[in-house]
């Protein structure tokens, strides 16, 4: 379970995230969803503590990992985790193979005899294969992030955190993403946190949806209060939201083409 | 009321100390991991390649063309003063070694190695590369920062050694067939006049530039901010810097070896 209590972090000038508090269960699928530049990207990367916050407590299975100074003991936490960036962030210079093995090097004891067996499996869930040689430049970018989702999970973390998953990616691409998504959270058993200003994949995938606004949590609800919210910001964010699907021809709105419209679990 | 040429000159300084705490922090930091960790064997082996074995044609050809010259031109002003080509072996050999072979070699491994460290993990930096690899139970120190100055302090001695042979076959090949001198003449000026101190003059301040192309190279890269243009930016600065301060640590580390008898 991760309990977050009061967290806050600033930059020179900026108050990013004021005061933000939630509570995730075991095997939730919790959105943070937010305009672009709200601080989603730093709430997860303290919760990866690749941000040390400022203040408040982030309390990993009862374990405060905010105020953590020691890098091993860091790295020790980051094991429960695994990160999709945003571009997939693969290592450029690494064969497939390479990157999706390179956590199990360091965050396992696993022997490396196991390791081809460990990614095919990885890369079969994520539904690649005979993919192992090629480097990330040779993928396409639905391709990579796939390999990232696979290095992300390769090492068997409790929780995945989702950075942005499906910004930049056309429709297709972006309903893959979802798929792959519910798919690592429902055969691997894991806690997802996503941040995405996508309200229709928050909407469709996640147990809980919290709003990022001016600093903290304009409202955290599941998916059928949260549409129902009289919060301004969050009825804003939802009409904009709706609007721009639906000037796309109705791409990607909640509820389309047989997928559980808002409130539903996939 | 801010004066503006106060005010300007201020926010330079401030800028450099900044720069100079922040590159002395990453120092920190890649000794803890040098001595905390295993060694990155395979990708120190790759950053050795990189840095090293792929410097080694320009870095013969550099040092190849500056012993013909100084051949040359020593022969050809030694001629007009005295009417024949004196001591050519023993002035491109003290050339090379000295300061030509250690100064040249750093120049072009700082412009084309340093470049390729600044870019590549610039690049790191500004695709969350570098963020993957804490989430991925390393720490950028460890994976990227060790290697890569292990592979410029053991490439770099090497290469001008290298170069230092190389300049002076390439005054030897001037001497003997443009100058008329003797093959026995140009290596008996050599060995008659130079001994280890000599060389071991321009070797150690070799093991000194490494180790600032380094820090320059892994310093600008890590810290690299805004996407291409940033990287473009970074690694303009971090070849520029590692250039001037070549030149500039040259002549202190001269002055002191010179005044320690080496």
């Amino acid at each position: 379970m991760i309990e977050i209590k009061n967290l806050a972090k600033n930059f020179p000038g900026r108050d990013v995230l004021r005061d933000l508090s939630c509570r995730i269960e075991d095997g939730d699928t919790f959105s943070v969803i937010g305009p672009s530049g709200t601080g989603k990207s730093t709430f997860i990367k303290c919760i990866m503590r690749l941000l040390k916050p400022d203040a408040g407590r982030i309390l990993v299975d009862g374990e405060d990992i905010a105020s953590l100074d020691d890098e091993f003991e860091i790295a020790r936490i980051r094991r429960n985790f695994g990160y999709l960036f945003q571009e997939g962030a693969l290592f450029d210079s690494l064969t497939v193979f390479e990157n999706v093995s390179f956590g199990l090097r360091y965050l396992t004891d696993i022997p490396r005899e196991e390791y081809p067996r460990i990614v095919a499996e990885k890369l079969s869930l994520v539904g690649l294969e005979k993919v192992e040689h090629l480097k990330p430049a040779e993928l396409s970018v639905g391709m990579k992030k796939r390999v990232a989702l696979a290095r992300a999970v390769a090492a068997g973390p409790k929780c995945i955190l989702y950075d942005e998953p499906t910004t930049g990616l056309d429709p297709v691409t972006t309903e893959m993403v979802t798929d792959l998504i519910v798919s690592a959270r429902d055969r691997l058993k894991v806690t997802s946190i996503l941040v995405t200003h996508d309200v229709n994949l928050a909407l469709r995938i996640s147990s809980q949806v919290a709003m990022l606004d001016k600093g903290v949590f304009a409202a955290v609800e599941p998916p059928d209060r949260f549409i129902k919210s009289e919060n301004p910001a969050i009825k804003e964010f939802l009409e904009i939201s709706n609007a721009g699907h639906n000037g796309c021809g109705g791409q990607g709105r909640p509820g389309h083409a047989g997928r559980p419209g808002p409130g539903g679990r996939h | 009321m801010k004066h503006p040429v106060s005010s300007r000159v201020g926010g330079q300084v401030l800028g450099l100390a900044g720069e100079l705490g922040a590159a002395a922090l990453m120092l920190k930091s890649a000794v803890f991991w040098f001595f905390k960790s295993r060694l990155e064997v395979r990708e120190t082996m790759k950053q050795s390649v990189k840095i090293g074995v792929d410097s080694l044609g320009v870095t013969a050809l550099t040092s190849f063309f500056t012993g013909m010259v100084l051949a040359l031109q020593t022969g050809h002003t030694s001629k007009n003063l005295f009417n024949e080509p004196l001591y050519i072996g023993t002035l491109v050999a003290f050339s090379m070694v000295k300061e030509l072979g250690p100064v040249l070699t750093s120049i072009v491994v700082a412009g084309r190695a340093g470049a390729v460290v600044t870019a590549e993990i610039g690049t790191m930096r500004v695709t969350e590369q570098i963020d993957a690899l804490y989430t991925l139970g390393t720490h950028p120190a460890r994976y990227l920062l060790v290697p890569r100055y292990i592979a410029f302090l053991v490439t770099l001695p090497l290469l001008v050694v290298l170069a230092d042979f190389i300049g002076t076959i390439g005054g030897f090949i001037i001497a003997t067939t443009r100058l008329q001198v003797p093959s026995t003449v140009y290596w008996d000026d050599i060995f008659t006049f130079m001994d280890i101190a000599d060389f071991m003059h321009g070797f150690l301040k070799t093991f000194a530039f490494a180790f600032m192309i380094a820090t320059v190279s892994c310093h600008k890269g890590m810290t690299t901010k805004g996407g291409a243009e940033g990287v473009g930016k970074s690694t303009t600065e971090a070849v520029v810097t590692s250039m001037v301060l070549v030149m500039v640590i040259d002549y202190f580390i001269s002055a002191v070896l010179v005044a320690l008898g080496i």
